[in-house]
């Protein structure tokens, strides 16, 4: 996020969320925009197919046909350039490549768009001059964003749409990628990618190589890794030997279920650090006792770039070990094994951490956004969000006020791109995943949680009434979706939270998991998978 | 700024501000029960009634503006008598069945009870007037014997989370918080986030899954570990387990709130699935892998799994690590840190793929 949730909880005179089931996925900050919106009167405009919780409390509902955001995008930013609504200053000011991207977007006249997603141009209308008109209007996404073959290129248009308002490094404005897990954004900023080093330092720079191979004292690689979407299928390919896995579920989060079983088979061999017996376990061959949150200290940080401390309130059950002492002794013994790689002299290149407060100090000297955020500061009570490069930095809890990180923001022509598989007449509904309220990801803790398993203890399916009605669904029924991957079988839960034509599955339950059905289309550049439109047939058993 | 005078000290407010507020930051404590500061004032229960000097009654203190020049009396010998009826009162309605209540500490509600004397068991309800543990919700136990009608969880649910569940039905004696049209929370769309108990000051709201888990030796303010806010809480401990999770104004994102996942999705912690020992399977120990055609409908023989030690389980997976490593190069080897762990853990993940490995083979599922 560009901003804090609580400023643009505080200050954005308008909502525009496209693609985040805010109050189910991010339920805190869902409720505090739900009082935004009752308590000060700010504005709230929901661009999603579905009619998901928060469009109760909405301005204004578009319900786009699944995959047709940058159409919906270009369609409003000609309104607003139509109408002469743009922010001339800023794009002035602090912006290049205007005229491309204006020629892109006059390409999208509201009716071409109407077409195309299925919003009416009087809504088109609507939200564009109720978000014109609400300075600054905050942007907020999540997946629903990013899980389709154009991911990136959605996003850049909502960047182009922030700018084309002037509504970037301003308080209440901004755009808010909602990250999804708890450590998502420290595992991204710790270099837990194959393109990076901590910090976004990347490893085709010669610079970062240099900086990191004089710190660790070992040479490093200057190609880009494969990414967990590229490794699985590298297994069949013979390119991917041995994996490692620290606390997460390819069976259930990976795309393509059947395909990513047949992948983990085929390993030679695979080390698997948990905390519960997960569905990827029974591929593993060895299995290391990891720990909870609870039962370690260290750090997370947030959504908004805020790093908090995790402490530790109980010892660790059984045998396990917190997941930083394994790492560092089976570290030790490797560097025994592979002698030759490693200068010991280097600062960096041991593994003798007694705490992770000293794993922190090693952070601080190669990170520069985390220069500054030590055990002790948020100790002592200070509240920290990177860039925070020094001991005495504040930390930077609005991104871009003054300039973008490359200086100018570059504004880029974004097309609309038709998703990667359509409805056909063997599979003629679109299937989009995501997750509940009740449980998480791929439910390996919540479904050990018994008061939630009493409140949704399997998955559901939503189904619109006229499918049901065509089906002869009318209540529970099992149905059976099927798509050119697999079938599953599951309760229908009849609502229009979903138009005709369209169902929502999620992936918490392995008996039902909607990535048994799910494809690994990717996006060419953040090689994302495109969860949110898969072409399916649903039929009553 | 406006000056009043509160127990014949000369005080500064800030406009707007109500004379409960101006006391609390001159430090003087007025006994309340229905308001909170982070829900919109009420003026209910009638426990902060003040003294204004030229005023013919008592005033609510929690919606009472200062204004210039006041003079306030908040424990005059009048008020404090008051207040004690105003709690006998409450007491004549109350009745505890006497089971151990889910909360980590004494109530608000009791606190006062017993600060101003009162007898509890002498001065409370003889029977109970409503069905103990009333409604289905897993999380919340619902005691309507020990209500007030302080209204806190109808404000807490519309005003903190939105929802709308809570709201007063019937009057005088039988007056009394309902879920929906008087049905259970869960029906009357009910999302469990606990907002409801966790401003309860009575306990009639209380926490299901820790009743009877006792008093905690200690709380441990902590993050979450489920989703990207970063809301943090208190873990309860009691005896090397956790026993509940309560929220606290002094979270920097979220404060008094949670939702069902964080306040209640803690059970996990201590399921008995848990793994806690290292395991590697059998062939591991014995020799060759064994060819099979589906490894995961294998589970006797070599594919057992075999609990060792961790010098033995941390040996086996760095031999062969630096086996694959050498036979097919560092790029044959695949790292998957995890979103869930640590910052701390996340760099050693990075630093064990790149330092001592020498590939770029990591991810995690950021696209998942």
């Amino acid at each position: 996020m560009s901003n804090s949730m609580d400023d643009v909880a505080k200050f954005a005179q308008a909502f525009f969320i496209i693609g985040s089931n805010t109050t189910e996925q991010h339920p805190v900050f869902g409720a505090m925009l739900r009082q935004a919106v009752r308590q000060r009167g700010a504005k709230l405009i929901v661009a999603d197919p579905r009619k998901i919780d928060i469009t109760e409390f909405a301005t204004l509902h578009l319900r786009q046909k699944p995959g047709t955001d940058i159409a919906l995008l270009n369609g409003l930013m000609y309104i607003i350039l139509e109408k002469g609504w743009e922010d001339k200053a800023f794009i002035e000011e602090r912006t290049e490549n205007f005229d491309e991207f204006k020629a892109t977007v006059m390409q999208y006249p509201p009716e071409k768009v109407a077409e195309i997603t299925r919003v009416p141009v009087e809504k088109l209308y609507e939200a564009a001059e109720i978000i014109a008109s609400s300075k600054p209007t905050a942007v907020l996404w999540a997946m629903g964003i990013t899980q389709h073959i154009v991911g990136v290129r959605n996003v850049m248009d909502l960047a182009n749409f922030q700018m084309l308002l002037g509504n970037m490094g301003k308080p209440g404005g901004g755009v808010s990628p909602l990250r999804g897990q708890n450590n998502v954004q420290g595992a991204c900023d710790m270099g837990g990618l194959p393109n990076v080093y901590p910090a976004y330092q990347p490893v085709t720079s010669e610079e970062a190589r240099e900086k990191f191979e004089k710190a660790w004292g070992a040479t490093t690689e200057a190609k880009v890794g494969l990414t967990v979407t590229e490794m699985m299928p590298g297994i069949l390919e013979g390119k991917v030997k041995s994996m490692y896995i620290l606390g997460e579920d390819p069976v259930m989060s990976d795309p393509d279920t059947k395909h990513i079983r047949h992948c983990l088979e085929e390993l030679d061999f695979l080390v698997l650090q948990e905390i519960f017996p997960s569905e990827t376990a029974a591929y593993a061959d060895v299995l290391l006792p990891g720990s909870s949150f609870a039962e370690k200290t260290g750090t997370f940080t947030n959504t908004e770039r805020r790093v908090q401390m995790v402490r530790q309130a109980i010892e660790p059950l059984g045998e396990s070990k917190p997941d930083w002492w394994i790492l560092s002794k089976l570290a030790k013994k490797l560097m025994v094994r592979i002698s030759e790689r490693v200068q010991k002299d280097a600062p960096h290149a041991g593994w003798e951490y007694q705490d992770t407060a000293e794993i922190m100090s090693e952070i601080n000297a190669v990170t520069p956004s985390y220069g500054g955020i030590t055990h002790a500061r948020l100790e002592a009570g200070e509240r920290l969000q990177w860039p925070c490069p020094t001991a005495d930095h504040p930390g930077t809890p609005i991104l871009h006020t003054k300039q973008f990180t490359r200086g100018k923001g570059k504004f880029m022509a974004i097309d609309h791109v038709p998703p990667a598989e359509r409805p056909d007449d063997d599979f003629p509904m679109i299937m989009s995943t995501g997750r509940v309220l009740y449980h998480w990801h791929g439910g390996q803790m919540t479904r050990r949680a018994a008061g939630i398993m009493q409140v949704y203890g399997e998955a559901l399916v939503e189904l619109n009434p006229d499918d049901a009605d065509k089906l002869g669904v009318n209540g529970r029924n099992i149905l059976r979706i099927t798509s050119r991957r697999g079938s599953i079988e599951a309760k229908a839960w009849v609502t229009d939270r979903v138009p005709p034509g369209m169902v929502y599955a999620n992936f918490h339950f392995p008996e039902a998991s909607a990535n048994e059905l799910t494809h690994a289309s990717l996006d060419p550049v953040s090689k994302i998978p495109s969860y949110k439109v898969t072409a399916v047939k649903v039929e009553l058993v | 700024m406006v000056k009043l005078m509160i127990n014949g000290r000369a005080i500064e407010a800030k406009e707007g501000m109500t004379v409960l507020q101006a006391a609390q930051e001159a430090g003087i404590t007025i006994p309340t029960l229905c308001d909170h500061p982070d829900l919109e004032s009420f003026g209910g229960c009638r426990l902060c009634v003040v003294d204004v000097k030229g005023w013919r009654t008592p005033m609510a203190s929690c919606t009472l503006p200062v204004n210039e020049g006041m003079v306030v009396e908040t424990h005059s010998p009048a008020i404090e008598k008051s207040r004690k009826t105003i709690l006998e009162l409450f007491m004549s309605n109350y009745h505890d069945s006497g089971y151990e209540n889910g909360q980590k500490e004494e109530t608000q509600f009791m606190h006062w009870v017993k600060h101003y004397g009162l007898d509890v068991e002498k001065s409370m309800a003889a029977a109970p007037h409503y069905t103990v543990d009333s409604d289905a919700n897993p999380f919340v136990f619902v005691d309507l014997n020990k209500c007030i009608q302080c209204t806190r969880c109808v404000r807490a649910c519309a005003d903190i989370q939105g929802r709308f569940v809570w709201s007063m039905a019937e009057r005088g004696f039988n007056t009394h918080p309902v879920a929906g049209a008087d049905t259970d929370m869960l029906d009357a769309r009910c999302e469990s986030c606990g907002a409801c108990v966790a401003y309860c000051p009575t306990g009639a709201l209380d926490n299901k899954m820790s009743l009877g888990a006792g008093v905690p030796d200690k709380l441990v303010m902590t993050t979450c570990t489920y989703c990207g806010v970063g809301c943090q809480f208190e873990l309860n401990v009691k005896d090397g387990k956790v026993i509940r999770v309560t929220s606290t104004e002094k979270a920097p994102v979220n404060g008094n709130h949670l939702c069902v996942k964080g306040r209640y999705g803690y059970d996990f912690i201590h399921h008995p699935e848990r793994l806690v020992k290292p395991m590697v399977r059998r062939y591991l120990l014995e020799g060759k892998k064994p060819v099979v055609s589906d490894q995961s409908s294998v589970t006797s023989g070599p594919w057992d799994w075999v609990e060792t030690e961790w010098e033995k389980a941390l040996d086996i997976v760095a031999d062969k690590f630096a086996d694959t490593r050498t036979k097919f190069g560092a790029d044959s080897m695949g790292f998957l840190t995890s979103a869930k762990c640590l910052n701390e853990e996340n760099y050693l993940m990075n630093k064990l793929a790149r330092q001592v490995i020498g590939t770029n083979n990591i991810d995690h599922c950021a696209r998942l």
